[in-house]
């Protein structure tokens, strides 16, 4: 790892002037990601700042909203009783990341910042306009597998690899970002970009800001709810496809509906076309069967990852039918 | 083996030419920015650049004042300078849990943590498991039930199961193979490790 200069901030002001003036510099948390890409040489920042001294820990419920501090870590956020009963999804989704190890490090603020784990990001052999802007995409003609069928551009076909931002997108959480010119509150929707023709750019954060919480809106999504992930092993592994669903359900009658997918898009991906069509309408697996071919308009594979194309609506119609309880 | 191999003149050879030629390797990378600076500001800075940082925290019970590179982890820390090789280094990337310890009471993979965040931490390695000459209770499981062939990953796999049990995620075989997933075990041992996490449970011994 290339050596670097390190600054532990006191103050939240002090981390975003030390971040807003040096363009070199990046925040530390967990340092799950960060770390490991330092190592491999992906990025290599000449100062590191640490806000884990920062007082951004707090897991809350305010009037209209839960909110949970950036540096909460996602553990301790999985496991919480007010997310657990107000925020199931979550949990679930949090549960189904990373080991346990890596969750008792990796902070809320730190998941949402994570990079692709394409593999020709991480090798910097390998052309990557993530890594060095008109390089090429390595992965376009590439070995595929793990890669996007919605929103790509032959720029980057990266995927985001983040379990728990699926569940953010379709629980309509919001962004809390301080920086240089003050506060600002995105929709989670809106945080992760698509490549277009600016791969390097994960997300709409401008130099300085850092996360210091997000906010999620009260909502009746306790009971029908699930989070699904099909990966290559049983556990600790990325995604191939993941699908958060939650509905609510009143006599029969589906009142209102949340779907998103994970690795399938370079950011969460919300469904919302499947879900208006799913609004007002009676629980069954015809319909289900019907949104999931909603869902799948404007997906396009590349040539090894066409399986996803039969495994993503399949995941969408088993991850309702035990939301909603239907065997 | 061989002893001339490991006598501590070519050990510490060995060690003295690393020194230097990674002093080298780090002048060369030194960002160019900083040899543009001024004249007497180069030296402040690129002494700024490799500053070691002094950091006090505390291992298997024992007080610590270290000096130590921003760069090093936690891993390299205890295996390096401490000495403590009982923490492994497997794939250096977090994905095989090998390098498990405890800080302040949570499992967490040492190669991926900076030792210089540490300071005012608890740091709990496989050394610090047992009482002396007696075995922690799981470290006996683990021999009891044979949960190990080569042994190296078998550190990280201990220190994560007494984690496992004290927080409660070792109800079923399920529960403690999901949560036992960031360990892995090359030899296939993992059928002897949930029947040794399962005993050291069901043994009641404080864990």
């Amino acid at each position: 790892m290339i050596n670097f200069q390190y600054l532990r901030a006191d103050t939240q002001k002090k981390a975003i002037d030390a971040l807003a003036k040096d363009a070199s510099a990046q925040f530390i948390a967990g340092g799950t990601n960060l770390v490991d890409l330092m190592k491999k040489g992906v990025t290599s920042p000449q100062r590191i700042v640490d806000i884990t001294h920062l007082p951004l820990k707090q897991i809350e419920k305010v009037p209209g909203y839960t909110r949970i501090g950036s540096l909460a870590l996602n553990s301790e956020v999985a496991e919480h009783e007010l997310i657990k009963n107000n925020h199931p999804l979550l949990s679930l989704a949090l549960q189904a990341g990373a080991s346990p190890q890596l969750r008792n490090m990796a902070t809320v603020g730190g998941n949402i910042m994570q990079r692709t784990r394409c593999t020709y990001f991480y090798d910097t052999e390998m052309p990557c306009n993530k890594r060095i802007p008109g390089s090429g995409c390595g992965a376009l003609q590439g070995y595929n597998r793990m890669h996007a069928i919605f929103g790509a551009s032959d720029k980057c076909i990266a995927v985001h690899p983040s379990d728990m931002c699926v569940a953010l997108v379709a629980l309509d959480a919001k962004v809390l970002v301080s920086g240089p010119k003050g506060n600002r509150r995105i929709e989670f929707e809106d945080f992760h970009r698509l490549p277009g023709n600016d791969a390097a750019k994960d997300n709409v954060l401008q130099q300085g800001e850092l996360i210091t919480g997000i906010e999620i809106p009260d909502h009746p999504f306790t009971k029908n709810i699930h989070y699904l992930k099909i990966r290559d092993r049983a556990s600790y592994a990325f995604a191939l496809i993941s699908v958060a669903a939650t509905l609510d359900i009143q006599n029969n009658v589906i009142q209102d509906v949340r779907l998103a997918m994970g690795g399938v898009a370079h950011k969460p991906w919300r469904l919302p076309a499947a879900e208006e069509f799913l609004k007002g309408k009676k629980v069954s697996e015809e319909i289900f069967r019907e949104a999931a071919k909603i869902a799948m308009n404007g997906s396009k594979a590349y040539e090894h990852n066409a399986f996803k194309l039969k495994m993503a609506p399949a995941a969408i119609i088993e991850s309702l039918k035990i939301a909603a309880k239907l065997d | 083996m061989d002893k001339k191999v490991t006598t501590p003149i070519h050990s510490s050879a060995r060690r003295n030419f690393l020194k230097q030629s990674s002093a080298m390797v780090a002048l060369a990378l030194a960002p160019p920015t900083i040899l543009k600076a001024g004249d007497k500001k180069v030296e402040d800075q690129i002494a700024g650049y490799f500053e070691k940082v002094p950091v006090k925290l505390e291992i298997n019970g024992k007080a610590h004042a270290l000096s130590i590179e921003p760069r090093v982890t936690l891993l390299d820390l205890l295996r390096e300078q401490l000495h403590l090789t009982g923490t492994k280094k497997g794939c250096d990337h977090g994905q095989c849990g090998a390098c498990t310890v405890h800080i302040n009471g949570k499992r967490v993979n040492a190669c991926l943590t900076l030792a210089v965040m540490q300071g005012g931490n608890k740091i709990t390695t496989i050394e610090g498991l047992a009482n002396g000459d007696e075995l922690h209770p799981m470290q006996e499981a683990f021999i009891k039930h044979d949960g190990f062939q080569c042994g190296y990953c078998t550190p990280g796999q201990i220190m994560s199961a007494v984690a496992c049990v004290k927080e409660g995620h070792a109800e079923s075989d399920d529960d403690i193979r999901e949560y036992m997933s960031g360990n892995i075990c090359r030899c296939g041992c993992y059928t002897n490790i949930v029947d040794a996490i399962k005993d050291a449970k069901k043994g009641g011994k404080s864990l």
